[in-house]
């Protein structure tokens, strides 16, 4: 009997352990969800994705340290970032794109990577930065309304790349030009110059994250006019096996039967 | 004074790292950046939190070799030298929850609300922060961490981070005695675990003792001392955390440092 009872005793502990470890778990797994699941954040130069960032930042804070210009700051209960880990707010401090990348150099787990800002097998250069993407709110940008500003675009560390000005007559004086500013995604590092820049009182200009500021066209999709990408046909044929299917689905639009179905 | 000198020993230990980690960020001195999660040493050696590095694995990242160099530095000199030292002698939440054990003792405060947590709860709460890191793909207690957010609130000059100190001080000083590093930290339960067969450790003469219990008053890991007044023998429990506050306490020599280099035992 004795046995019996300690066994029942044993059983109902481990269903207890069982219950405390999924429920804790669940609601402790919730929170940090919670705490992650920020819309916005900016995060250093050289950050690896998101998600994988957030995996890896030890949040020891040696690239807020590094930085000279005190952009970078460390999430705290309450911003609606995960705690601890780094992030810039360009409005207030923007990233002054340092050559030798501090806080890049300074990440000792791997969140922060110097070799996501090389490209080509050459140097590290923070120009390869991609923090963002600076977005342009046309009914805002003064520009826009055909009054001259360029406030952006003299900012822009890397002027007339990033940001470059057209020329468009302004329809409704007949008479004068609007210096508009665009901005080039393959280009812009997502630095937040132009951003703090803006003299609109909200500014018309601001660097968004990558996932939130860019599309996806799909694979499906081909610029006919250039080489590079008219290749890609070729390539995606020679992937399938069946010479038929090829042909088929090229001609698909060709095939009289498609009517008749 | 006498009966204070491991105590005022581990202060000045204790602030003065944290005072470095702070000149490292506010005056730029090099001689330790960073903070408890990681930090690096004259600008040339890291070191990292083992167990923090240990979550970072089980979310599924591949940490650096340099900061899987600095934790396995670090958790090798707690494995063979210091066993459970960090809480006592390293950790800032250590000047609170101690605050908060002695104002307890001192107004005599006791538990009204009947919460009673067993001692192997950390233990628990330190298996689910894995299996948390791993599901949920994110190093589950440092985004929690009242330590944490204690020191990156000294070190950061950060703000919000002092509202859950202000937590863990409550809860020990009218809740449970001990509580957050008795029971709950799983930091404290890692190192518990890890640090068990270190070198360094507490001995007891039993030969001595007069049983005047004064070292069960004041220490946060009681049942660690079970054997006092029974057995000569080191403390061997891994919750030890070589505080030496029993040390102190003890009027009659039953208790001081040892080495234990038996590992057969």
């Amino acid at each position: 009997m004795k046995s019996m009872a300690t066994r029942r005793k044993v059983i109902q502990r481990m269903m207890e352990g069982a219950v405390f470890m999924g429920t804790g778990g669940l609601i402790w797994g919730k929170a940090i969800q919670t705490t992650t699941k920020a819309d916005y954040v900016l995060r250093p130069p050289g950050a690896l994705k998101e998600k994988n960032f957030l995996k890896a930042c030890i949040k020891c804070g040696q690239c807020v340290e590094a930085c000279p210009y005190d952009t970078l700051k460390l999430a705290e209960p309450g911003d609606g970032i995960a705690n601890g880990t780094p992030y810039f707010e360009p409005r207030s401090i923007p990233c002054y794109l340092c050559t030798d990348m501090p806080c890049t150099d300074s990440c000792p787990s791997g969140a922060l990577d110097l070799k996501l800002l090389t490209k080509e097998e050459k140097p590290a250069d923070i120009n390869n930065a991609k923090m963002g993407l600076a977005v342009i709110h046309k009914e805002s940008c003064l520009a826009y309304w055909g009054i001259r500003c360029e406030a952006c675009y003299r900012a822009c560390p890397l002027i007339d790349k990033a940001i470059t000005l057209d020329y468009e007559v302004n329809k409704r004086t007949g008479m004068h030009a609007k210096l508009l500013p665009i901005v080039h995604s393959d280009v812009c590092t997502g630095c937040g110059v132009c951003e703090q820049s803006c003299i609109a009182e909200k500014a018309a200009i601001f660097v968004l994250p990558l996932d939130k500021s860019t599309g996806e066209v799909g694979d499906h999709y081909i610029k006919g006019w250039e080489k590079k990408d008219e290749n890609r046909i070729n390539d995606d044929v020679k992937k399938v096996d069946d010479e038929k299917d090829v042909e088929s689905a090229i001609d698909y639009l060709n095939d009289n039967d498609l009517i008749d179905d | 004074m006498r009966k204070y000198k491991f105590l005022i020993l581990r202060r000045i230990i204790q602030l003065s790292i944290l005072f470095l980690f702070v000149a490292g960020n506010y005056f730029g001195w090099e001689l330790l950046r960073g903070n408890y999660s990681s930090a690096i040493i004259v600008d040339s050696l890291h070191l990292s939190d083992p167990y923090a590095i240990l979550q970072i694995l089980a979310s599924g990242f591949l940490a650096s070799s340099s900061v899987l160099i600095g934790a396995l530095i670090i958790l090798l000199i707690y494995v063979l030298v210091g066993g459970r030292m960090f809480c006592s002698w390293i950790c800032p939440m250590n000047i609170i929850t101690d605050l908060a054990f002695r104002l307890r003792r001192m107004f005599k405060i006791e538990t009204e609300v009947r919460i009673s947590l067993p001692r192997n709860f950390r233990y628990y709460i330190l298996a689910l922060s894995l299996i948390v890191s791993a599901v949920f793909g994110l190093a589950a207690f440092e985004i929690i961490s009242p330590i944490s957010m204690l020191h990156r609130a000294i070190v950061f000059g950060s703000g919000a981070g002092w509202a859950i100190v202000a937590v863990v001080f409550l809860i020990d000083l009218f809740i449970l005695k001990a509580g957050w590093c008795g029971h709950i930290c799983p930091l404290g339960g890692f190192y518990s675990l890890v640090g068990k067969q270190a070198v360094i450790k507490v001995k007891h003469d039993k030969d001595n003792c007069t049983n005047c219990m004064a070292c069960f008053d004041v220490c946060i890991e009681e049942p660690v001392l079970s054997i006092v007044g029974k057995e000569s023998d080191f403390i061997r429990s891994g919750a030890c955390t070589n505080c030496a506050r029993c040390i102190e306490v003890c009027d009659d020599n039953a208790l001081k440092y040892a080495l234990k280099f038996d590992l057969k035992k």
